[in-house]
């Protein structure tokens, strides 16, 4: 039992090393995965010089990982709770369907916009109604939403595409996926925006402490008198509405919407939040692991193709990324039992 | 003396089970009551009908401070200063001390925002006060997870001292703690005593109830057996009287010597195995 809990909690370390092995204590998921960046960096600077001396490749993340890591932060809080969202690449077109509606009654690309995000939002509640107060498995029930939202948009569409010029006219465009100077995407801008709103719920809200303690212990907070089946919906409502967000903007980026879209941003959204850190059991994970991860996952793709390996090989990384990372906090975990 | 809780003709039936029957209890003001019982004696029935998880059977009556309570709930009995400490203690392993502190009840603003530097401090008091822990290397934002079992029940007693809880139920606090750790456990109940409060601790272990017990009231088969003051016995004749609830149901003033023998040893066994594990 006392080695135990010595090997848990060492004895006040020496002074010269404290504040280093208390910042490494404190914050090891934030640590560790700036070095995984770090190192993947090196491994392409080394691989493909040329491209990762250029300014050009940084910019072309910066426009590109968004699309994904817009998703990936707030997902992040989804998985705090223990859940999981399968749905958001359905909800990203159930978001432009909405646009597509409303647009074509009313010719109004702002109320277009506000559709588009509260569609996203009712589709997260729905998820989370289903999960909470049916008691389905969230990796179940979002499988099914994610059929069933991607069904619906291809019976409203017709399966047909929406030419998006018009968005073009009108502030949105500049404000969404405009370039500051010429050269700073916006989205990069947005991806920073949602970073901090995410993080100051999660680390200053009550809600966030919510999300902590319900994916920690889910009885033990219930019994303390936390609402779980409320944090629950409302980090799936907060995934919704950031999924048809992004998909606004992917459509406005590419200046059409595919009824497609969303399709290939399953697989790179959940890399980034496990490559993250976020605990596959719930109970821990942090916006700076997602936030960061979400830039390698994105620089990996750029890599891959940079190394002059075809774009299938990404699917290869991303599984193995995904398998990898939950296997190491798995290990890691049980290690710090 | 005047009471915190009491319970008058209180029962309960499950369909056709009946888990209590015309149960009598009272709890005073600053007292400790140890609820003795086996499994099946109708504790956490008894338990869940004080914090308004279930409603009694028509005809009971309880009272809060003299005054009658009807349809309690969960919140009301929170309101109204009842804590349960249970069984598992109600922690978030993988979170802070802070966080576990405050769990449900965080210190925010009218929007909601968390006042950190508020909860940190407080939780570091605590701390140094009820908790009294003095290694440094504890701090607020260590993780529950690394604490022994006897450090994690004192944080979840601490918590219910610290929301002016008027009563504390602690559900089977020891079990699964070494010696050393009960010691601290106990050591948690006492401090309630101390802090004025009440408390109602439930254990089949006679050996970690009756040295903080004020009072030791034993269930049996969802009735009263019977109840004593400390004072008035030694341990030894608890034992003694506790074997003959075992073997008959009831208590007699006086304990029977001459018991059937197959009882006899299972009850000891029973005691046994309570000493080995005190």
């Amino acid at each position: 039992m006392s080695q135990a809990q010595e090997a848990g909690r060492p004895l006040s370390p020496t002074a010269g090393k404290s504040w280093i092995s208390a910042y490494l204590r404190a914050y090891p998921l934030q640590i560790g995965i700036v070095f995984v960046a770090a190192f993947i960096w090196v491994l392409f600077l080394i691989g493909s010089p040329q491209t990762f001396l250029a300014g050009n490749i940084y910019i072309a993340f910066m426009s590109s990982t968004p699309y994904f890591a817009l998703i990936a932060i707030p997902l992040t809080l989804v998985v705090i709770t223990g859940e999981i969202d399968l749905s958001f690449p359905s909800v990203m077109a159930f978001g432009m369907t909405i646009f597509d509606l409303v647009f074509t009654a009313t010719h109004s690309v702002w109320l277009g916009f506000i559709g588009c995000i509260l569609g996203g939002i009712a589709a997260g509640l729905i998820n989370g109604v289903i999960v909470t107060k049916i008691g389905i498995p969230s990796l179940v029930a979002t499988i099914g939403t994610q059929f069933f939202w991607r069904g619906g948009v291809m019976v409203l569409t017709n399966g047909q595409g929406m030419g998006m010029t018009d968005v073009q006219s009108t502030v949105l465009y500049p404000a969404i996926v405009g370039k500051i100077g010429g050269v700073i995407p916006m989205q990069f801008i947005w991806t920073i925006i949602f970073g901090l709103v995410v993080w100051f719920f999660l680390n200053r809200h009550r809600l966030g402490a919510h999300v902590y303690l319900t994916g920690d212990n889910v009885e033990s907070a219930r019994l303390m008198g936390v609402n779980v089946d409320l944090t629950k919906i409302v980090a799936f409502a907060i995934v919704g509405g950031a999924a048809a967000f992004s998909g606004f903007l992917v459509s406005e980026d590419v200046l059409f919407f595919w009824p497609t879209l969303g399709d290939g941003y399953l697989l790179n959204t959940l890399a980034s939040v496990f490559l993250g850190g976020t605990s596959v059991f719930g109970g821990m994970g942090t916006i700076f692991g997602t936030f960061v991860a979400s830039y390698i996952i994105g620089a990996i793709q750029g890599g891959i193709v940079a190394a002059g390996l075809t774009g299938y090989w990404t699917y290869v990384i991303y599984g193995l990324i995904i398998v990898v990372s939950v296997a190491l906090q798995t290990v890691v975990g049980r290690r710090l039992k | 003396m005047d009471h915190f809780l009491q319970m008058k003709n209180v029962s309960k039936t499950f369909g056709e089970v009946a888990a209590l029957h015309h149960v009598n209890l009272e709890v005073g003001t600053n007292e400790i009551v140890g609820l003795l019982g086996d499994n099946g004696a109708g504790k956490s029935t008894l338990v869940k009908i004080i914090t308004g998880y279930h409603q009694p059977d028509a005809g009971g009556e309880m009272y809060l401070k003299g005054n009658k309570v009807d349809h309690l709930t969960v919140a009301r009995a929170r309101e109204l200063g009842i804590e349960v400490v249970y069984q598992e203690r109600a922690l978030a392993d993988k979170q802070s001390l802070w966080r576990n502190i405050f769990m449900g009840r965080e210190l925010s603003d009218a929007w909601g925002r968390l006042d950190l530097r508020t909860m940190k401090e407080e939780t570091r008091k605590l701390m140094h006060t009820l908790m009294g822990f003095t290694s440094s290397a504890i701090t607020p934002e260590s993780t529950v997870k690394t604490f022994s079992g006897g450090e994690r029940q004192g944080v979840a007693i601490t918590r219910a001292l610290y929301f002016k809880a008027e009563m504390i139920i602690l559900d089977e606090p020891t079990m699964g703690l070494s010696l050393s750790e009960t010691k601290k456990c106990l050591d948690f109940v006492a401090g309630i005593k101390a802090a004025g409060k009440s408390a109602i601790f439930i254990d089949h272990n006679i050996f970690h109830v009756y040295p903080v017990a004020d009072r030791i009231i034993v269930l049996d088969r969802g009735t009263v057996a019977g109840q004593f003051m400390k004072n008035e016995l030694t341990l030894e004749e608890l034992i003694d009287r506790l074997q003959h609830v075992a073997q008959t149901g009831h208590l007699d003033t006086r304990p029977r010597r001459r018991a059937p023998v197959k009882a006899k040893v299972a009850a000891k066994k029973a005691v046994a195995r309570g000493r080995s594990r005190g």
